[in-house]
């Protein structure tokens, strides 16, 4: 195992963290997307913070911005037609966003990574894997071209691909989609990152890898003590995993709190009717609620709270702005609903 | 049984591999669907399970006819559909049709929906009449929740699940008794998903459909699915009702896909036990001998790899199970 | 909390899509070709390129709305002089006016250029559909054979056929038309056929066989129409480049003969004299030069309005 004191003593990749703050701290972010059809508001004041060893979900379906506010955080936003317009994405107190884009570079990578959903598009086809690995030494820490691949070897080991020595010269077409999987994961880790960003790391892939490739994350995440940032759709998968969660909708976060809150009385009715919509394995013959209605086009979002027309508890205080705000209902809890209590049936 | 609507007889179908550019040879053979039985039943859902490479879209595909089997039957009233060609083809087809996965590419983006919805009577002169065609298709469009005066529009004006419904709705025209629905929800929003699996249950039962309902998601399955039939390399290894197969499996792949489902509570999260499976799925071209699972079975043993189980009840299922050492064991958690 | 629980299973009217996009407002059915033309409304290249077209074609079949002067009445008195009066090009070796020549010039080399391109389309066009949509051995046939065209060499292939193709009397814009015709449709078919499996593959035409379609349905009405676009646009590009090649044919003897007038015999003839006179040798030029390069800016700038992918 490398060693990971001397390897962060070495770097001093910005200048001002401070190691006593959190470890990431999204504020009121707000993502624009110049569209010929108009201007798309992705993100709009999202927030929400992560500690070392924390697990949060971003939940939400497609649309929601789930993914463009982890491509902000990372700095790997398409720029045109994306543009961040507001707020702040703190790692240890040093806001990205205002920081040169040479120096963000060193952080991707070293200091946050990310992992997508298809690994087959994110690794190059055309090099082997011990050789993207191990360009990330190279190029990095500056290591030889043979501790690289050591290292690597180290690595795929650690992601638990068999035979790890002689897979190292594979190409990415030669493994299995959760193979591959494992492949990115190691890639993410490579440079112990204290941050984890997974985008939808196994929407793509069988239920029975599925399961592999979470228990993989979630014992590398306990090892390294690193925060992981988990975007997804998929209820299951964020219950068995998460320790705090964010609904989001149209840009925003309509609530967040911890896992059991969520799940046992949720206090938004996004959330809520979202829960109530999707089939569940341990039941049979229930009658599935139905959200009415469609999300909202991004270029056209409605006054007042977005999810508005598709609301079972709205009035008229709900369809005109400026939209709700964060109600908080116990210390690491808050939900963007004028009707909590309702909802929550107190 | 005089309500079994479709019924298939050890259907196989291989894709040769092939080497060489100007004259093939072939070297092998992806054994995509190899010897599969099933029963449909009138009014029913028989929900066909597995993961990727276990043959169900081929499955599929061979049951509306898009694939020829190698061998085997496709019974539809009375009717080998296997064996039908031409006009006898078209005309059974108008009895069976498919719900595709992908509402973004199942609809041809330079026709309108009405030209879409209404293309089954283009092909089929004598299934609307001519005057009553545009009145057929708006009944459609209404069938299915969408508003009919958007008969002119193109699909691309349409959102996902909209899209989905236009694909139902020209599965309905030729009023088929049997749909086969490939993974229909698979590429929707969670929230969608409930639309239009709601839509689709609810057809069933004000047109007497029988469904064919392939899919990975085990949640969604059951929701939804009478029987279970689930597949694994080609082979269907354990076939049985709601109860029998999602509380009572006996198949070690059935258990082992069940206890992989997350359940969306997290109150059951170190109570849970599940079955990790080691390794990959063997490539669908060199199967194992005997058992195709036994390479990642912990059941395995010799008689696996030697005799291959069949599909039948057993001492210990009553509902038939491809495993010599079946044995009931449920899975799912609850809290 | 069941108050909640909405159970209607009906979008809401007038459903409006999730992507961001215009706005329906007249609640009139939109087409794809709507869309583009929307989109080529907005582009100020395909302006551009398109009145620069419309100004050729207009100068191809009515030289007269252009000039009043007659390219063939020609002085040897007027010989190299200088731009005057209505000439504004001035004369040419011969003592024509240059600007009347290049403004008649534009008829055969626009006529040779659309008819060549029409004849290489149809081809590609048979080729492409047939070896995509059957494929196997008749796309190996189809295939080999577009890669032999495609091994002759242009110039040579041209030359020869050129001269074979014409007679002593003729003008020889039959001749040349077939002969781009028949050397350019290969790129044409490579890309129709391309097109035409891609399309082969997609779910919808899928959808359509389990109908019950036959093939020709299949051809005609799911596969032709999402394939075609980039065939359309390779035309467009394929119509410039026959311009020019007349051009070059024409130049090197091989092309229009007799008194027939045309930009490449126009550049042909002012070579000579270059040095002392460019006027003859410049103008037709840039009038060749600007007309291909309008076309292949309009094929670009309807490839791209017609992309679905680039919205």
């Amino acid at each position: 195992m490398t060693d990971v004191t001397d390897i962060r003593a070495e770097i001093d990749v910005l200048p001002g963290l401070d190691p006593r703050a959190p470890l990431l701290d999204v504020d009121d972010l707000h993502v624009e997307f110049r569209t010929r059809d108009g201007v798309a508001k992705a993100v709009n004041g999202a927030s929400f913070r992560l500690a070392a060893g924390e697990t949060l979900a971003i939940l939400g379906e497609s649309g929601c911005g789930k993914s463009v506010t982890a491509q902000a955080i990372m700095g790997i936003l398409d720029t045109p037609p994306g543009y961040v317009t507001g707020g702040q994405v703190r790692y240890r107190g040093v806001d990205l966003l205002k920081t040169p884009e040479k120096q963000r570079r060193k952080v991707r990578a070293n200091r946050i990574a990310m992992i997508f959903q298809d690994a087959l598009s994110a690794l190059n086809p055309v090099y082997s894997v011990g050789f993207q690995l191990g360009e990330l030494f190279r190029k990095h820490r500056g290591t030889s071209r043979h501790e690289a691949k050591r290292r690597s070897v180290e690595l795929l080991d650690q992601v638990k691909i068999p035979d790890a020595r002689s897979r190292v010269d594979d190409y990415p077409h030669q493994f299995s989609g959760g193979m591959r999987q494992r492949v990115m994961i190691a890639m993410a880790l490579a440079l112990d990152p204290e941050v984890l960003i997974a985008d939808e790391p196994t929407t793509a892939l069988d239920v029975t890898v599925q399961a592999q490739i979470m228990g993989l994350l979630a014992e590398l995440q306990h090892q390294r003590n690193m925060g992981l940032i988990l975007i997804t759709h998929d209820m299951g998968v964020v219950a068995d995993v998460a320790d705090r969660i964010s609904v989001m909708y149209a840009g925003k976060v309509v609530e967040e709190a911890p896992v059991y809150d969520i799940y046992g009385r949720p206090a938004h009715p996004y959330t809520k009717a979202l829960l109530e919509s999707i089939p569940r394995l341990d039941m049979k013959g229930r009658q599935l609620n139905v959200i009415r209605g469609l999300p909202p086009a991004l270029t056209d979002i409605p006054a007042g709270c977005a999810f508005n027309p598709r609301c079972g508890y709205a009035r008229d205080v709900c369809r005109q702005d400026p939209p709700p705000p964060a109600y908080q209902i116990a210390p690491h809890r808050f939900a963007r609903c004028h009707f909590v209590r309702e909802v929550l049936g107190v | 049984m005089s309500d079994v609507v479709l019924e298939t007889r050890n259907l196989v179908k291989h894709f040769p591999i092939t080497r060489g550019i100007v004259l093939k040879t072939k070297v092998g053979a992806v054994r995509a669907v190899d010897g599969v039985d099933l029963q449909l039943r009138r009014g029913e859902t028989l929900g066909v399970v597995g993961e990727s490479g276990c043959g169900k879209s081929t499955l599929a595909k061979l049951l509306v006819g898009l694939e020829r089997p190698n061998l085997g039957s496709i019974e539809v009233r009375g009717q080998d559909m296997a064996r039908l060609g031409g006009q006898a083809l078209r005309r059974a087809r108008r009895n069976i049709q498919m719900v595709l996965q992908d509402p973004y590419t199942s609809l041809n983006p330079r026709m309108t929906v009405g030209d879409i919805v209404g293309e089954p009577f283009e092909i089929h002169r004598d299934a609307a009449p001519r005057a009553g065609r545009e009145r057929a298709v708006r009944e459609l469009l209404d069938i299915v929740g969408l508003n009919p005066d958007h008969i002119n529009r193109y699909p691309h004006q349409f959102s996902g699940g909209q899209r989905q419904r236009i694909g139902i709705a020209r599965a309905l025209a030729l009023k088929p008794e049997i749909i086969v629905c490939d993974e229909p929800v698979s590429a929707l929003d969670v929230s969608i998903q409930a639309q239009v699996i709601n839509l689709l249950e609810r057809l069933q039962n004000e047109l007497g459909l029988s469904y064919i309902f392939i899919a990975h998601d085990l949640s969604v399955v059951r929701h939804i699915a009478d029987r279970v039939a689930v597949m694994y390399l080609g082979k269907i290894v354990e076939t049985g009702n709601d109860e029998e197969i999602y509380e009572q499996p006996t198949h070690p792949y059935t258990q082992a896909l069940l206890s992989a489902v997350p359940v969306p509570d997290p109150r059951l999260r170190g109570r849970r036990d599940p079955i990790v499976l080691e390794g990959d799925v063997p490539s669908p071209a060199d199967p194992p001998s005997g058992c195709r699972f036994r390479t990642r079975c912990w059941k395995a043993q010799d008689v696996c790899a030697e005799q291959e189980p069949h599909l039948e009840p057993r001492r210990r299922s009553p509902h038939p199970s491809a495993c010599h050492f079946a044995e009931v064991r449920n899975v799912i958690r609850r809290y | 909390m069941s108050d909640f629980n909405l159970v209607t299973s009906v979008e809401a009217p007038g459903g409006v899509p999730t992507e961001p996009r215009r706005p329906d407002r007249s609640g009139k059915p939109r087409s794809l070709a709507g869309d583009a033309w929307l989109d080529l409304r907005r582009n100020k290249i395909f302006w551009v390129s398109a009145v620069l077209v419309a100004v050729v074609l207009l100068m191809a079949a009515w030289p007269s709305l252009f000039t009043s002067a007659d390219p063939r009445q020609c002085a040897l008195s007027r010989a190299h002089r200088g731009a005057g009066g209505s000439a504004f090009f001035g004369y040419d070796f011969q003592g024509c006016d240059v600007y009347a020549r290049t403004i008649y010039g534009a008829r055969n080399s626009i006529v040779v250029g659309v008819f060549a391109t029409a004849l290489a389309g149809v081809i590609g066009l048979i080729v492409g559909l047939a070896a995509g949509y059957y494929g196997r051995w008749l796309d190996a046939i189809l295939s080999r054979f577009v890669d032999i065209m495609l091994g002759i060499p242009f110039l040579l292939g041209a030359i020869v056929l050129a001269r074979r193709l014409s007679g002593p009397h003729d003008t020889g814009v039959v001749a040349v038309t077939v002969t781009l015709g028949v050397l350019g449709w290969t790129t044409g078919a490579r890309v129709m056929r391309s097109a035409v499996i891609a399309s082969k593959n997609q779910d919808y035409v899928a959808a359509a066989r389990m109908l019950g379609a036959g093939p020709v349905r299949l051809m005609v009405r799911h596969i032709l129409p999402n394939s075609i676009a980039s065939f359309i646009v390779v035309l467009t590009i394929l119509l410039g480049i026959n311009i020019a090649s007349e051009a070059t044919l024409s130049y090197l003897g091989v092309g229009l003969k007799g008194d027939a007038i045309s930009w490449g015999i126009a550049i042909s003839d002012a070579g000579p004299y270059v040095r002392t006179n460019p006027g003859p040798l410049v103008w037709p030029s840039v009038f060749l030069g600007v007309t291909v390069l309008a076309f292949i800016m309009l094929g670009d700038a309807v490839r791209d309005a017609f992309d679905p992918k680039l919205r």
